[in-house]
């Protein structure tokens, strides 16, 4: 079964076998605003845990994506690219960011489940 | 001193304001259905903005306020008739722009509308160039509501009787709850508006007002991408005391008959520019594609010499795509000329574009 975790920096990821699925949450989308632009890492490159791995942009500012884990991108959400509104939408479902391919299943261990980051979130509501 | 707040703080609240400071005061980024969306309302129906935080200058005086006024300001002012309004700036000697400022002519002398940022350092640099010898109040009892947006004329006029009569960039005086308010047929949105000068006492109230007939607060995120489609310039990002009215293509708002005679601060310069050329201009500047370049993103040639940099730049809700402006060399500034902006380290094609981006809809003369 996937399991959802957290990172400080609020990206969500499921992980089903060795792929991971990454997006950022809806708590994010909240303190972001309206996301109008999104840039995605390329297919077929390595990201690095804690690394920049995209850009979602509001009207007011350009903010980075970080990866929560590392691995190889092997498919990105070209959707959210053409329309960011979507994001904003359904952040933490059909708006997803990236799928890698991940190396190490330990890097999970130090992320947050729900619980933990719904409190998180609240406690950094900046 | 702490950060100041306006009289519509409790309002702002009350509609899940987002605040950031600006210019000392709390003001609301956004309201809880977002900047997209207040946008888009205002361009269709009605938005309404507390600009309270804005300058409003009296200065009383007669014939020779105006003389003096001249020796300050690139205007006919002594042909501006009675209620009309004119866009201006405050220069330095070397025609560098302190403050871009809306005058408007009144009975017992001028009203002028400065950025809040600016307006305590215009204060002081006006009353020492008017050698003090005029009273000059800074008004810090008015509050200032714009309402911008096609559907703006008619719900302030179910408020405030009368106000759908008046032209573009005029206003006068009239009644709401018993109470003098100045409006002008004015705005930075490039929408049909109008801006209400009221006694802070009673700008939550006319607020809520205009809120029950249809209209809806908008915050300074709005404003800026408002204002940014419609070509128009924000002071501390698109004009500073580093650029003069010529190089920020501001020159039809000087007044021809004022440069032939050239007695104004600034003037040399100002005749020297419109004479000579200048070396830099403002330009609109749209982005290929959504890259949004923001303020101080580096604008290329296409043989990669650096040529210029973005004063503004976000993403137009009514454009549905990126828009910016900014200065560029002289040679690059025609409308189609390619260039490239360069956003975290690499390089994306844009046109030099005329402004603005939206098309605007002033009502001009309803009365003509």
């Amino acid at each position: 079964m996937s399991e959802v975790k957290y990172s400080k920096e609020h990206e969500w990821i499921k992980l089903e076998g060795d792929v991971a699925t990454i997006g950022i949450t809806k708590h994010a989308t909240e303190m972001l605003g309206d996301i109008v632009f999104t840039e995605l890492p390329e297919k077929g490159s390595n990201v690095e845990k804690d690394g920049t791995a995209g850009v979602v942009e509001s009207t007011k500012a350009a903010s980075d994506v970080y990866t929560p884990v590392s691995g190889e991108v092997v498919d990105t959400n070209q959707e959210i690219v053409d329309d960011p509104s979507k994001i904003n939408q359904d952040p933490e479902n059909s708006a997803w960011f990236f799928k890698l391919k991940i190396k190490d299943k330990s890097e999970m261990d130090s992320l947050m489940n729900k619980d933990d980051y719904d409190k998180f979130a609240k406690e950094n509501n900046t | 001193m702490g950060t100041k707040k306006t009289s519509l703080y409790q309002l702002h609240l009350d509609c899940n304001a987002k605040f950031v400071e600006f210019a000392g005061y709390h003001m609301p980024i956004q309201y809880s259905e977002g900047i997209v969306e207040e946008h888009k309302f205002t361009r269709n129906h009605s938005g309404i903005f507390d600009v309270s935080h804005m300058g409003q200058l009296f200065i009383y005086g007669g014939e020779e306020l105006i003389k003096d006024l001249e020796k300050i300001f690139p205007l006919d002012l002594k042909n501006l008739k009675l209620n009309h309004s004119k866009y201006s700036f405050l220069m330095d000697k070397d025609a560098g722009i302190q403050d871009d400022l809306i005058i408007t002519k009144i009975d017992e002398g001028f009203l002028i509308i400065l950025n809040a940022a600016c307006k305590d350092n215009d204060f002081k640099i006006l009353k020492e160039l008017l050698k003090k010898k005029y009273k000059m109040v800074l008004d810090g009892n008015r509050s200032l509501i714009a309402i911008q947006g096609p559907k703006s004329s008619q719900i302030l006029n179910e408020v405030v009787d009368g106000v759908k009569d008046l032209n573009f960039m005029s206003g006068n005086w009239f009644l709401f709850d018993n109470q003098k308010v100045y409006i002008t047929r004015s705005g930075y949105t490039g929408e049909d508006g109008f801006e209400i000068s009221i006694l802070n006492n009673y700008a939550d109230k006319l607020t809520r007002e205009l809120i029950n007939k249809g209209s809806k607060l908008a915050g300074l995120g709005a404003r800026d991408t408002l204002r940014l489609e419609a070509g128009l310039c924000l002071y501390g990002h698109d004009l500073d005391k580093d650029k003069t009215p010529v190089e920020a293509n501001l020159k039809w708002a000087i007044s021809k008959e004022r440069i032939s005679k050239g007695d104004f601060i600034g003037s040399d310069i100002i005749i020297k520019q419109l004479n000579d050329g200048v070396t830099k201009i403002r330009v609109g500047i749209k982005p290929e594609g959504r890259i949004i370049a923001r303020e101080k993103t580096k604008i290329f040639n296409q043989s990669d010499v650096h040529i210029g940099e973005i004063t503004s730049g976000t993403f137009g809700p009514s454009v549905n795509g990126p828009v910016a402006m900014g200065y560029v060399e002289n040679e690059f500034s025609k409308k189609n000329t390619k260039v490239f902006l360069e956003v975290r380290g690499k390089k994306y094609a844009a046109n030099i574009c005329s402004l603005p981006f939206y098309k605007k809809s002033y009502v001009k003369g309803v009365n003509q």
